[in-house]
């Protein structure tokens, strides 16, 4: 099972001739996951270590069947890269790009929700991996181990702390995603959440959070009526120092919420396990299963 | 990035946003040097910081004896820990009525936000509070435009002044258009006013979206304009994103989430961090070497805590960078590392070909903080 993706997802990968496009869809393909096709505008009929590049995502899902894609193009032509993918019924769309303005974020968010049945993953995300099917992303696969819990999270490299510790005590992945620090992600910890929860082989979620905005104080909520298997969580930030605020308006709209502590209060009352330190969700996660 | 008053309001001026004419002042002398307002004029505290107005920071000066006497008793003020460096001389107008109104976006509903009220000019926290219908908060959606209806319909709702109807809509389109094509994170503008010279919007709160520096010119001018400390300066230039803490505990990460675990996890043991330090996704050898250099520059470091979990960030990269930075030097203070991940063995291998008696190698994260802090005493 799995979620979002398994060894079946045929990829496409947007930016494949650049430095990291290239790097992380040989390493992809290299694991087992469908390279299929990649793109960049002008390469049309050219090849990168033989994965056929095409001009569009329509021309590469037309001939490839591809259903996912990799987006690794620059912050400036992300939007349009994401829009593209969505305009050709793309299934999935994974941004990793670091970098995009906001108010590209916010139009794409809605356009692709207004208008089209893709889903969007990113940006500024390592992407996601089911251990021993498919890595689309830039996680590092070493470290994950094919089992049952799935892993969702914020933050890219504390993601991999959070497998890593799982991977040490012999506990497997479902699935890994992150689902990125920006401020207007495409999914978001309650769809994730929900994709877990219907999954066959998923039996515990490990859910990563840290300070700023709600996303966790409202996945709490979630978890307290929608979630029946049990939750271990980790909120990075406890000691970072508060963000100075500027104006009222963001108070306002975010009240007293997006501490770390008012985060762990409130993932506490949804009777999650909050760990106090990201090497301790191993053991937390051995506990209760 | 958060701008200071003047700042927005040069904003204001690109979108030909209605505000007071206005002079800036750095030092006393520039208030001889072409200054052509007319009297009264407000001077008003350049601060980063609320409650300037409470604290002593904006005075009403009638005539040229006031002026002088007031810029010269609120330049270098010292407000909440602000140094009052710049003060903004603007020609007051009288008031009728002031309103509220921003633009931001909301992350949980992943729209812009309009806020607006007739009770401006006070604390809006305390309104939204205490009787939070006298604030209209309108949602809109960033695939779509801000149309006039939907001001309108606010502005009716804010019970607002009528007579005035045409032009508060004409401002308010307007500042929507600074939030979007300005690429703000927030257009905060309290006092929205009716005074006798029109409406025009008295104050600014701008913060700036950097993520779009690339499409606005204007970004790096006002960047350069805004203070920072040298520390933060340096690695600024450099390209890493660096915090200033009280601690003593250097800390070298890749990712904001496992950075900020990483102070978590040095305070766990004792210690505390002398900075936040993010190389980011990707980083090359030369951003590790230019991370070593700014954490050189801070007295306050005695020992070093290197936390790399590689992904798109490759350990072997990581090491080299290291190993550049410090090979044959004395170095200040002990250096603890933990590589994991994306060619984490060919990390660990070219750190050991190149050993440094104040480097160390730990296993996990845990080993790591509690080495680092016990280096520390």
């Amino acid at each position: 099972m799995a979620i979002l993706i398994d060894q079946n997802s045929k990829v496409v990968v947007q930016g494949i001739t650049g430095r990291e496009g290239q790097f992380h869809a040989l390493r992809n393909r290299d694991y087992g996951t469908n390279i299929v096709a990649g793109t960049r505008p002008g390469k049309g009929g050219e090849e990168v270590e033989s994965i056929p590049i095409f001009n569009t995502v329509k021309e590469a899902i037309d001939a490839t069947g591809a259903n996912v894609a990799l987006t690794f193009v620059p912050p400036a032509f992300a939007k349009d890269a994401v829009l593209e993918a969505a305009y050709a019924d793309c299934e999935l769309i994974v941004c990793i790009t670091e970098g995009i303005p906001a108010k590209d974020e916010a139009e794409m968010f809605n356009l692709i929700k207004n208008k089209t049945n893709s889903k969007l993953l990113g940006p500024n995300c390592p992407g996601l991996i089911s251990p021993g099917k498919s890595n689309v992303g830039i996680m590092p696969h070493e470290i994950t181990l094919p089992g049952n819990v799935g892993v969702v999270s914020r933050s890219g490299t504390l993601t991999y702390q959070a497998v890593h510790e799982l991977t040490q005590l012999d506990i497997g992945q479902s699935t890994c995603i992150g689902i990125g620090g920006d401020p207007v992600p495409g999914m978001s910890f309650i769809d994730v959440l929900k994709n877990f929860e219907e999954d066959k082989e998923t039996q515990a979620i490990v859910m990563i959070g840290e300070i700023g905005g709600t996303a966790e104080e409202e996945a709490a909520e979630y978890i307290k009526n929608n979630i029946t298997k049990p939750v271990v969580s980790y909120i990075a930030g406890v000691t970072a120092p508060p963000g100075k605020k500027m104006g009222h308006a963001g108070a306002i709209v975010s009240g007293n919420k997006g501490t770390a502590k008012a985060k762990m209060e409130a993932l506490e009352k949804a009777n999650v396990v909050v760990v106090s330190n990201p090497t301790k969700i191993g053991q937390a996660v051995k506990e209760i299963m | 990035m958060d701008l200071f008053e003047y700042q927005g309001k040069s904003l204001y001026a690109n979108y030909d946003i209605a505000h007071p004419n206005s002079f800036l002042v750095n030092k006393i002398e520039d208030l001889n040097d072409g200054f052509e307002l007319n009297y009264p004029v407000v001077v008003k505290a350049q601060v980063q910081v609320g409650g300037r107005g409470k604290a002593g920071g904006i005075k009403l000066a009638n005539n040229q004896d006031e002026l002088l006497l007031f810029s010269k008793e609120i330049l270098g003020m010292d407000i909440k820990g602000h140094l009052v460096e710049r003060i903004l001389i603007e020609e007051a107008s009288e008031i009728e009525e002031e309103y509220y109104l921003s633009f931001t976006l909301d992350r949980s509903e992943k729209k812009y936000l309009m806020m607006l009220s007739a009770k401006g000019g006070m604390d809006i926290e305390a309104v939204a509070e205490e009787n939070p219908d006298d604030l209209t908060m309108v949602y809109i959606d960033p695939s779509e435009s801000l149309s006039e209806d939907v001001v309108t319909e606010a502005i009716v709702n804010s019970r607002l002044n009528l007579n005035h109807k045409n032009d508060l809509t004409e401002i308010i389109k307007r500042l929507f258009n600074l939030f979007v094509a300005g690429d703000c994170d927030l257009v905060e503008v309290n006092p929205l006013a009716i005074t006798s010279n029109g409406v025009m919007a008295l104050d600014s709160k701008v913060s700036l979206d950097m993520n779009a520096k690339y499409r606005h010119e204007e970004f790096e001018t006002i960047e350069n304009d805004i203070p920072i400390p040298p520390s933060e300066k340096s690695a600024k230039e450099k390209g890493l994103n660096f915090i200033k803490l009280d601690g003593s505990v250097g800390i070298i990460g890749n990712g904001a989430g496992l950075v900020m675990s990483t102070l978590d996890v040095v305070a766990e043991y004792g210690g505390s961090a002398a900075n936040f330090l993010d190389i980011g996704g990707g980083a090359k050898a030369e951003t590790v070497s230019a991370a070593l250099e700014v954490l050189e520059t801070d007295e306050s470091v005695t020992s070093v805590f290197i936390n790399i979990f590689g992904g798109i960030t490759r350990c072997d990269l990581v090491a080299q960078g290291i190993v550049e930075a410090t090979k044959g030097k004395d170095l200040k203070w002990p250096i603890v590392i933990r590589l994991d991940g994306t060619n984490a063995n060919e990390g660990l291998q070219i750190l050991r070909e190149n050993p440094n008696e104040r480097i160390f190698i730990t296993e996990t994260m845990n080993q790591a903080a509690e080495l680092a802090v016990k280096g520390n005493n």
